[in-house]
């Protein structure tokens, strides 16, 4: 168990370096960065990449943002394999359904019960 | 006469002021001087933009009890903000109901206000001017940046915008009162800075344009004035308007003197980066510690300069560089 | 003084972001975050009948409500300001962007406010997402076909 953790927190750490790197030196903004990351996961998805790393560091790599680029594809790719062409589009977010589902139930949660604070840097 | 440099031989009169900040304007170094500091940063109000509102008018209100004038007795009141159309300016003048021009030159709005004032004072068509401009932190990030809460990391040379707000009281020439003798208009200077998170690097030019221009058009030099301030150049912002000044050949231990009122706003907490920002920081600075000063007669002439990044979201995302503007008054005390 | 002596000028004077600081606190606040998301996957396993697979969903969900109380109580904008890409890149920094979104955008109403600006800052990611996963998975079906590669 301390193994896997300490796994995660590592291979966690290192996808998060690589955002940094991505947004100090090429002077991005976060969001430009966020999307070049879901793009990375994507594509390594397509290579069969992304799957063997989520067995290797478990929420090292689920839980950044490539993850979902990664949930997507693979979506995508196993309804494109049962079904063809049709299964690209129809299968996208089989997977991939609770960050995007829970990220808008808790935000409207968040407007009901919280005020923007912002006088306290 | 320089272009853009405007001389009053009738010497209008800042005859009072008002000013109010934030709760987080608690820890400014100005804060001893400011009228009011609230306690709500929404004032009480129930949309940040309200807020935004009634700083403004609380400012007004006691600029115009401690010169013991009502409303009506004002003849123009010239006001402006950051918020998209200048609302909360537009909101502050139906309330107060006082003919009224709304300014916008960003951070440097302050001072375009009291060019106006001292401007309609001066051809006699106003007895009683106010001028001044207000900036609520909250209202400002939104427009020009991220939601409030939104975790983005700012670099150290990103500036925290005040929540403050800054009004002058300026009537016809009178003694035992600063009097704004001379004013320079801002060109809009751009130097193809892009970054919104460096204001200070894209205004430092601007003010280091109106400071020369202003100079040459009144035959000084910066030793003739006690006090230099510009408005909120910021930390960073502020060693490059004096390297700039140098290079103009200007001489380094008056071009040293020269102070920022963001660079000291929040003194040196790191948590505020480069420093403060907003129409409201110069606009508070300028209008209670620097005219206590002249009050006082601490000193006698000063060039007060406020500087405004002329960006909007828009023109940052479409990669377009930041114009930027700053207005100088030169006041003094007799 | 033209532009370009001008940017010379100004960045000798401005202080520069200290890249290898940054990614270490990136990667210290962002493996910490995955290790917390790594617990919770292990307590979804051990209380609740998932797999290391499927108790993926549920910890998504579950590191997007912290974030929401993180964003509500005003601290992770904090954090933010110290990890960087560290609290940005984690699907909390998602959830952050969303749920900041919502809550600045009350004063203009549930439905035009919170829901026309819900996604305003993190609906890029969603759609190059989409995009991307669009385009990937129709090459790779493309090649399957002509044989190229296999699933």
């Amino acid at each position: 168990m301390f193994a896997t953790l300490l796994i995660a927190f590592i291979v966690g750490g290192l996808i998060c370096v690589v955002g940094q790197l991505i947004m100090d030196l090429g002077k991005l903004t976060p969001a430009h960065t966020l999307s070049i990351l879901v793009v990375l996961g994507s594509v390594l998805d397509g290579f069969n990449l992304y799957e063997p790393l989520i067995d290797f560091a478990g929420a090292g790599a689920t839980i950044p943002i490539t993850s979902f680029g990664n949930s997507l594809t693979h979506g995508a790719l196993a309804e494109a394999e049962k079904h063809g062409w049709i299964g690209v589009l129809t299968g996208m977010f089989e997977v991939t359904s609770s960050g995007i589902s829970a990220a808008i139930v808790f935000g409207m949660i968040g407007a009901l019960i919280f005020h923007s604070k912002g006088q306290h840097p | 006469m320089d272009q853009g440099v405007i001389y009053f031989p009738s010497k209008p009169s800042i005859i009072a002021s008002g000013v109010v900040g934030g709760p987080l304007e608690k820890k400014s170094v100005f804060a001893a001087d400011f009228d009011l500091l609230l306690d709500d940063e929404r004032a009480e109000e129930k949309s940040n933009e309200k807020g935004h509102k009634q700083m403004a008018l609380q400012a007004c209100q006691i600029a115009l009890e401690k010169a013991n004038i009502k409303e009506r007795d004002v003849d123009f009141l010239m006001s402006g903000d950051l918020v998209n159309q200048m609302t909360p300016s537009n909101f502050l003048a139906s309330t107060l109901g006082i003919p009224y021009l709304g300014l916008y030159s960003a951070c440097a709005t302050s001072i375009s206000g009291a060019i106006v004032a001292a401007l309609l004072t001066e051809l006699g068509a106003s007895k009683y001017a106010l001028a001044g401009a207000a900036s609520q932190h909250n209202s400002i990030e939104r427009q020009f940046r991220y939601p409030v809460e939104y975790g983005g990391q700012k670099p150290g040379t990103a500036q925290w915008t005040v929540t403050a707000a800054g009004y002058a009281l300026i009537a016809k020439g009178q003694m035992n009162s600063p009097v704004i003798e001379a004013a320079t208009v801002g060109k809009s200077i751009d130097l193809q800075q892009t970054d919104p998170f460096h204001m200070g690097a894209a205004m430092a030019p601007a003010a280091c344009d109106t400071i020369t221009r202003h100079l040459k058009g009144r035959g000084q030099s910066l030793s003739d004035y006690d006090l230099i301030i510009t408005g909120d150049l910021a930390k960073v912002g502020l060693p490059i308007l004096q390297e700039c000044l140098i290079k103009e050949g200007m001489a380094q231990q008056d071009v040293m003197k020269i102070r920022d009122a963001g660079a000291e706003f929040y003194g040196d907490d790191q948590t505020f980066l480069a420093g403060a920002s907003g129409a409201g920081c110069s606009a508070s600075v300028f209008f209670s510690t620097i005219l206590k000063g002249l009050n006082e007669k601490k000193y006698e002439r000063v060039l007060a300069v406020a500087t405004g990044a002329l960006l909007s979201p828009l023109t940052v995302q479409q990669n377009e560089s930041i114009p930027c503007t700053a207005h100088a008054i030169e006041i003094s005390m007799k | 003084m033209d532009a370009k002596q001008y940017d010379t000028l100004q960045q000798s004077l401005s202080p520069k972001p200290s890249i290898i600081k940054n990614c270490l606190k990136a990667f210290l606040v962002g493996g910490i975050i995955c290790t917390i998301g790594q617990l919770i996957t292990f307590f979804y396993m051990a209380y609740f009948n998932f797999t290391e697979r499927t108790a993926g969903n549920p910890t998504v969900a579950t590191m997007i409500f912290l974030a929401m109380l993180f964003t509500g109580f005003g601290l992770y904008k904090k954090l933010a300001q110290f990890a960087g890409a560290g609290s940005a890149v984690p699907v909390t920094g998602f959830g952050n962007a969303v749920i900041s979104s919502a809550i600045e955008h009350k004063s203009e109403g549930y439905v035009l406010g919170v829901g026309g600006n819900i996604f305003k800052l993190a609906g890029s990611v969603i759609v190059f997402g989409v995009v991307s996963a669009f385009v990937v998975a129709l090459v790779k079906l493309l090649l399957v076909t002509v044989g190229v590669t296999n699933w």
